[in-house]
């Protein structure tokens, strides 16, 4: 069978409004087969509305969305037979079983009982719930529950997996095994759209990104791509006592392309930072302590959208 | 096929409409399984203490007469607590749990997002509802039987005016329950000002002729009436063609009417 290269979701100018607020504000995104595709954005940037819309849960407002080829506000059913959701908010039934969740929801998906017990082991396995799969779901902490959320997506083996904020709430040791698994799927085939507040998470795992800021994308590119668009080579930070950093701005503003004033912290953004160390020294400069490191993710995140990431 | 082409891995589909209220239905049953027990007590044993409290015991007290169509009191009522005991039912059914799967435990978000939509939830809901009630009465019925306060076979049909007449209620009440965004404080008043109201003067316990006259249209609004009139008809023999046609078009309108009105406010609230 050949598969022509085309994208799997195509947005243009697509846009979502709650009354009389935007959410999304005519927004284009490609998401090609294949790709693990990000989207960035500080809290209510609108990334939860728009992959509630290409999950053909949510009808746009405006500008158009293609799934799969397919118009969601038409074939919503046919989209979402091929889909696998992870939505922000867990939906689970806590009154069922681990297992009878998985059970019970992959039937919806016109999955046979066969099917379903087998996949249902297959997933519990994956998530590292089989010992607790006849347990009732209530009791169980929140990053079990998430984990079981993540492996519910995939009871129907989709071709695209949307995860909106799928580590929040695990453990480091979790999260790394997840992405193991991501890994995986998209090497066997599978596209993801994956949102999240940790830049870890998209270096490690996006082939492509978008950053939102206010329902509108403010950049698109691979996180290589941004960091070069977008920061410097390095980055050196001074630490001080908070309050401390703004008075030593004006010593040291001059020694780098741009700083960033934070809380407890200055960031100076510069291509050589051992340099720029040196010469705030001999100025007399003295912060509580200094690191001079690789520009990331989360420096493209503060240029762009004025916000760190993680709040 | 115009569109671009891809190759399908995923195994769902997109299943048909019956279908898809079966698998909601089948959905609400593994729940069942698990905590049928906790449900019993509400949804079972309280007609049947009705029965003995107020059909034996009370009912003892009580001669045959006009009014209770020349028979036993026990007899008069067996037939009508099937019908409150629906009605009882369907409130319950049809207000924490919808309540709780759109607010709570956000349930019906988790359908909604397979290839199921919200209509199909949403008959699957009711449809669910209307087996509890049916299982249920049906299990009231045997019980009321093995104590001797069941006329005849015609209970039968009683026990589908029965479920009609919950349902009828049910439906309004399920979309009642999806406009709500609280925390169940509107359940507590449609309990208060409706449900037991209705139970107590729409004819359950003693016929609404007994009530002032200008009382009498506002049972006459009631589910519980009609399903009475319809309930007793059928349990003593005595329904008569054209108020039947009356009764049941009132109930299935009321049925109609609030599914309709549920299914807009279902896809108002899970396709946002
Ligand atoms: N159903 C709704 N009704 C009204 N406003 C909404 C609704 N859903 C989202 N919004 C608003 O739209 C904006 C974008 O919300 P959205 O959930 O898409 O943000 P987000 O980027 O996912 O944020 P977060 O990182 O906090 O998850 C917010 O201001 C939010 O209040
Ligand atoms: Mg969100």
């Amino acid at each position: 069978m050949s598969t022509v290269d085309h994208p799997l979701v195509t947005a243009t100018g697509l846009a979502k409004r709650f009354g009389d607020f935007e959410a999304v504000r005519g927004i284009d995104v490609e998401v090609n087969r294949g790709e693990a595709f990000g989207f960035l954005g500080p809290n209510g940037a609108g990334k939860s509305s728009t992959m509630r819309m290409v999950a053909a849960v949510s009808p746009r407002t405006g500008g158009d969305l293609r799934v799969f080829g397919l118009d969601p506000d038409v074939d919503g059913p046919r989209i979402r037979a091929r889909l696998g959701v992870c939505p922000q908010q867990d939906t689970l039934d806590n009154e069922l079983t681990v297992r009878q969740n998985l059970q019970v929801y992959g039937r919806y998906f016109g999955l046979s009982r066969a099917r379903v017990r087998e996949r249902a082991t297959e997933l519990l396995e994956f998530a590292q719930l089989t010992d607790r799969a006849d347990d009732q779901v209530e009791p169980l902490s929140g990053g079990m529950k998430r984990r079981l959320t993540i492996a519910r997506s995939l009871v129907n083996e989709p071709d695209l997996l949307l995860l909106d904020e799928p580590t929040t709430g695990l453990d480091p040791q979790a999260r790394h095994l997840l992405w193991d698994r991501l890994f995986r799927l998209k090497q066997s085939g599978v596209t993801l759209i994956i949102t999240t507040h940790y830049m870890d998470e998209a270096e490690q795992l996006c082939d492509r990104l978008v950053v939102m800021d206010q329902g509108r994308i403010a950049a698109e590119g691979s996180p290589a791509e941004l960091i070069g668009r977008y920061s410097t080579r390095e980055v050196l930070e001074l630490r001080f006592v908070p309050g401390g950093q703004e008075a030593v701005l004006p010593d040291v503003v001059d020694l780098a392309e741009r700083v960033e004033v934070l809380p407890d912290r200055l960031l100076l953004y510069t291509e050589d930072g051992e340099g720029a160390l040196a010469a705030a020294h001999n100025r007399g400069v003295r912060p509580i302590s200094s690191l001079v490191r690789r520009s990331s993710l989360e420096d493209v995140f503060l240029r762009l959208t004025g916000r760190s990431l993680v709040d | 096929m115009t569109g671009p082409t891809t190759t399908i891995r995923s195994t769902g589909t997109v299943v048909g409409s019956w279908r898809a209220t079966w698998l909601v239905i089948e959905g609400l049953w593994t729940w069942y399984r698990r905590s049928w027990r906790a449900t019993v007590v509400s949804s079972v044993l309280q007609p049947v203490l009705m029965l003995l409290a107020l059909g034996f015991g009370f009912g003892s007290q009580v001669q045959p007469g006009d009014a209770t169509g020349g028979l036993r009191y026990v007899a008069y009522l067996a037939p009508a607590l099937l019908v409150s005991g629906a009605i009882q039912n369907a409130g319950g059914e049809s207000t924490y749990p919808v309540l709780s799967a759109f607010k709570w435990q956000k349930t019906y978000w988790g359908v909604v997002a397979t290839p199921i939509s919200p209509g199909q939830l949403l008959s699957g809901q009711l449809l669910w509802i209307a087996l509890r009630l049916l299982g249920s009465g049906a299990v009231y019925l045997a019980i009321a039987a093995l104590f001797g306060a069941v006329t005849g076979p015609g209970v039968l049909l009683s026990l589908l005016f029965a479920v009609l007449a919950g349902m009828a209620f049910c439906a309004p009440v399920v979309a009642f329950s999806a406009s709500r965004d609280d925390d169940g404080q509107g359940f507590a008043g449609l309990f208060r000002f409706v449900v037991m109201p209705m139970t107590l003067f729409a004819g359950t316990f003693f016929p609404i002729s007994q009530l002032p006259a200008w009382v009498r249209p506002l049972a006459w609004l009631t589910p519980v009436w009609h399903g009475n009139e319809l309930a007793r008809g059928a349990a003593f023999g005595t329904l008569r063609p054209l108020a039947t046609l009356g009764h049941v078009g009132y109930l299935v309108a009321l049925l109609v009417a609030g599914a309709l009105l549920a299914c807009r406010l279902f896809r108002r609230r899970l396709a946002v």
